[in-house]
């Protein structure tokens, strides 16, 4: 069985991917650039083609909240949303990995208003990093239909919910070739879920995500169970969990369907590279190009993709850039007054790391402003002048930013 | 179907040493809904005076399913679990209950509410009425009586309660019903006639509360009965747009005797001290004129 070769949008990769995983409950509430993706899955529920059942919200909280319902009874659930649906739903956000649920979410990455602002960046999904999710950043189409399969996997081994990003526009209604994979190979890949987490049943009732009080407590027996930090502890160790699931996904997946994105980097050009570009997204898919371009220039260049960036794969970052002149770090998201979040970690990652790079970061593409592989390349040449000059540390470069006048 | 007192099911699904508040309302009706579903049941609740009730973790005080869920998210909730166990095939094994306080349905959680109904979304939905935020500490809601002193309304509040049922009875859903947990009977027929309806069902459940409204615990069920005597609550049902008059509010209609001085009603209760006599009396007019809408609704006028 080969896969079928479709051109399609990222939407339209994601809907596929959903399709394909079985889901049994979709909740979801319009937002641009996310709208396309369940406007497909409502159409195939009403054709008959996904038997699942479609609950058309009024909010993207409620959106989260029936997910968080139905997965908590034992149902595959997916929902998408971008930028300020994401923010709405942020209470949800926290509650579902709270209550250890293997929701699966694309977020169709877009800026944040105000002002209002409908194309790409990725401060939605950044605002929501310490949430409790994995989250996984996509480059290209194939790899949003490749990674939303692999998601489920993941959540449910570990009972946590996964966050599928990708950019808005960019990916989300851009058209690329995709191979969609037979059906009989997802379900190979992807067994149903019939492990919930939780029991919901009257003839054996639970009481499901009651108070739980900061020290740990006798139960009816006398057993001493955790309390708060128990639970949040168990939970910060799935994420960590994550760590190995995610390759181990990848690797089973490319085994049935011949594919593999990486596990939690990706990287282009890297063997030999001094300076080493750093993104998450489609943005490391134009970062290529720019290598490609600073190799012609004599500028050993290399690009760096983050796959996984919750979990945070410090070890494997350490590793690829052990011996590194300079990792510059693209951020399309800031924490105002700060930096770009990407490379705030990155740089934590590298303190005391055996040959860590210098780490520069840059912002760009914010609200969607354009930004050429040239513009990339530029700011790599500012970059390496500071970096010849001595600078071990420098302010955050942003490029393509027009303040005067 | 009126099942007398004494006819109620013995069974409890609500252990005894839960943590609600001597003569708690919500302890009273929660052993009727409960019976009324016989157990099979899943319920969803919101942060509320029944989280509490509910018991700390890993300590549970209720019998039956229970899925505790954020403060606005009661009916969202709800329809996922509706819709999980549809997709899952185990929809005829239990009715779904939202349950949730007067704030959590009126204020926070309308806009999940409002989306269920219009959705007309398979589960039943009881508001137990307290008339305020009584587990944060009695701030006052949408649903808080006018006069009322909260501790975000010190002298009183000004402005009446919104009238919840009829904003779902404006949904259009196939049931609402008013009910009081003074009568505990009435609270069983009305779950126990919801539990063979299918769509969503709306129960509003009047439910004093002696530590905020301020009266002895032991008087539960006198001022429950004594605000229905004075038509403040009302007791009825909306079945697929019917209306009528139900149990004693039905009576005190047919009977046509005169029903009780709200003053007689609030000077039961500290939360009413010191209120002054043109806003009782405004709020007597006000009780007096949705009074005769309900005797003329039950006599076949159309509202």
């Amino acid at each position: 069985m080969s896969d079928q070769v479709s051109v399609m949008t990222g939407n339209e990769a994601a809907a596929n991917a959903a399709r394909l995983a079985r889901v049994q409950v979709i909740a979801a509430y319009p937002i641009t650039p996310q709208s396309p993706v369940v406007e497909q899955l409502a159409a195939w529920v009403e054709s008959g083609e996904l038997p699942a059942e479609f609950v058309a919200v009024e909010s993207e909280h409620s959106a989260m909240t029936v997910c968080i319902g139905a997965s908590t009874v034992g149902a595959r659930t997916f929902t998408a949303t971008s930028s300020n649906g994401l923010a709405y739903m942020t209470e949800q956000v926290w509650w579902a990995p709270g209550a250890r649920l293997p929701i699966v979410m694309c977020v169709v990455n877009r800026a944040m208003a105000a002002p209002w602002n409908v194309l790409n960046d990725q401060q939605d999904s950044m605002s929501v990093r310490d949430a409790g999710w994995v989250q996984l950043f996509c480059r290209d189409n194939q790899e949003i239909l490749d990674t939303t399969v692999q998601a489920y996997r993941i959540a449910e081994r570990l009972h946590v919910p996964v966050m599928v990003c990708y950019d808005g526009f960019l990916l989300s209604h851009t058209m690329m070739p995709v191979a969609v994979p037979a059906p009989e190979q997802i379900d190979a890949f992807l067994p149903p879920f019939t492990e919930p987490f939780t029991v919901v049943d009257p003839g054996d009732p639970h009481n499901i995500g009651p108070v739980v009080m900061a020290e740990p407590r006798a139960d009816e027996t006398g057993a001493t169970r955790g309390g708060y930090m128990e639970i949040r502890a168990l939970h910060h160790r799935a994420l960590l969990d994550a760590l190995a699931v995610i390759p181990e996904t990848d690797a089973e997946y490319a085994s049935v369907v011949g594919r593999s994105w990486g596990g939690l980097t990706w990287e282009h050009l890297l063997d030999d590279a001094e300076v080493v570009l750093v993104a998450a997204g489609s943005l490391g898919t134009q970062l290529t190009v720019t290598a490609e371009q600073l190799r012609a220039e004599g500028v050993k260049a290399g690009v760096l993709g983050i796959r996984a960036y919750r979990p945070f794969p410090v070890e494997a970052l350490r590793a690829k850039l052990a011996g590194r002149r300079l990792a510059l770090v693209f951020d399309k998201a800031l924490s105002y007054g700060y930096e770009g979040p990407i490379c705030s970690d990155l740089r934590g990652a590298m303190l005391g790391a055996d040959g860590a790079p210098a780490v520069f970061g840059a912002v760009c593409g914010l609200g969607g402003r354009d930004v050429s592989p040239e513009d990339l390349a530029e700011a790599a040449r500012r970059a390496l002048t500071d970096l010849d000059a001595g600078a071990r540390t420098r302010e955050t470069d942003w490029i393509n930013l027009h303040l005067e006048g | 179907m009126t099942t007398k007192i004494l006819d109620l099911p013995v069974v409890s699904y609500v252990l005894p040493g839960n943590r609600s508040c001597a003569g708690c309302g919500i302890g009273i009706a929660l052993r009727q809904i409960t019976a009324a579903l016989e157990g099979r049941m899943v319920m969803t609740v919101p942060a509320s005076c029944l989280t509490v009730l509910g018991g700390m973790f890993p300590i549970a005080s209720v019998n039956v399913p229970w899925v505790n869920v954020a403060f606005p998210s009661t009916a969202a909730a709800a329809s996922g679990i509706a819709a999980g166990l549809r997709a899952t095939g185990r929809a005829e094994e239990m009715t779904v209950l939202a349950m949730a306080g007067d704030g959590g349905t009126g204020d926070i959680g309308i806009q999940a509410l409002s989306g269920a109904a219009e959705r007309n979304e398979d589960f039943i939905y009881l508001c137990y009425d307290n008339e305020a935020y009584m587990n944060t500490g009695t701030q006052r809601s949408g649903l808080t009586p006018a006069g009322a002193r909260t501790t975000t309304t010190w002298s009183g509040k000004r402005e009446n309660p919104k009238d919840l049922p009829r904003i779902m009875e404006a949904h259009g859903v196939p049931y609402v019903a008013s009910t009081s947990a003074a009568f505990p009977a009435d609270v069983y027929d009305k779950v126990a006639k919801a539990r063979g309806i299918t769509g969503l069902r709306y129960i509003h459940m009047n439910t004093p509360c002696p530590s905020g409204w301020g009266f002895d615990p032991k008087d539960t069920v006198r001022l429950g009965k004594l605000a229905v005597d004075t038509g403040l609550v009302v007791l009825y049902e909306v079945e697929n747009g019917v209306f009528r008059l139900t149990g004693r509010s039905a009576s005190l209609a047919k009977s046509g005797r005169p029903r009780v001085p709200v003053s007689e009603y609030l000077a039961t209760q500290t939360r009413f001290r010191g209120m002054k006599p043109d806003v009782i009396e405004a709020v007597q007019a006000w009780v007096d004129e949705r009074w005769a809408r309900y005797v003329a609704r039950d006599a076949g006028a159309c509202d």
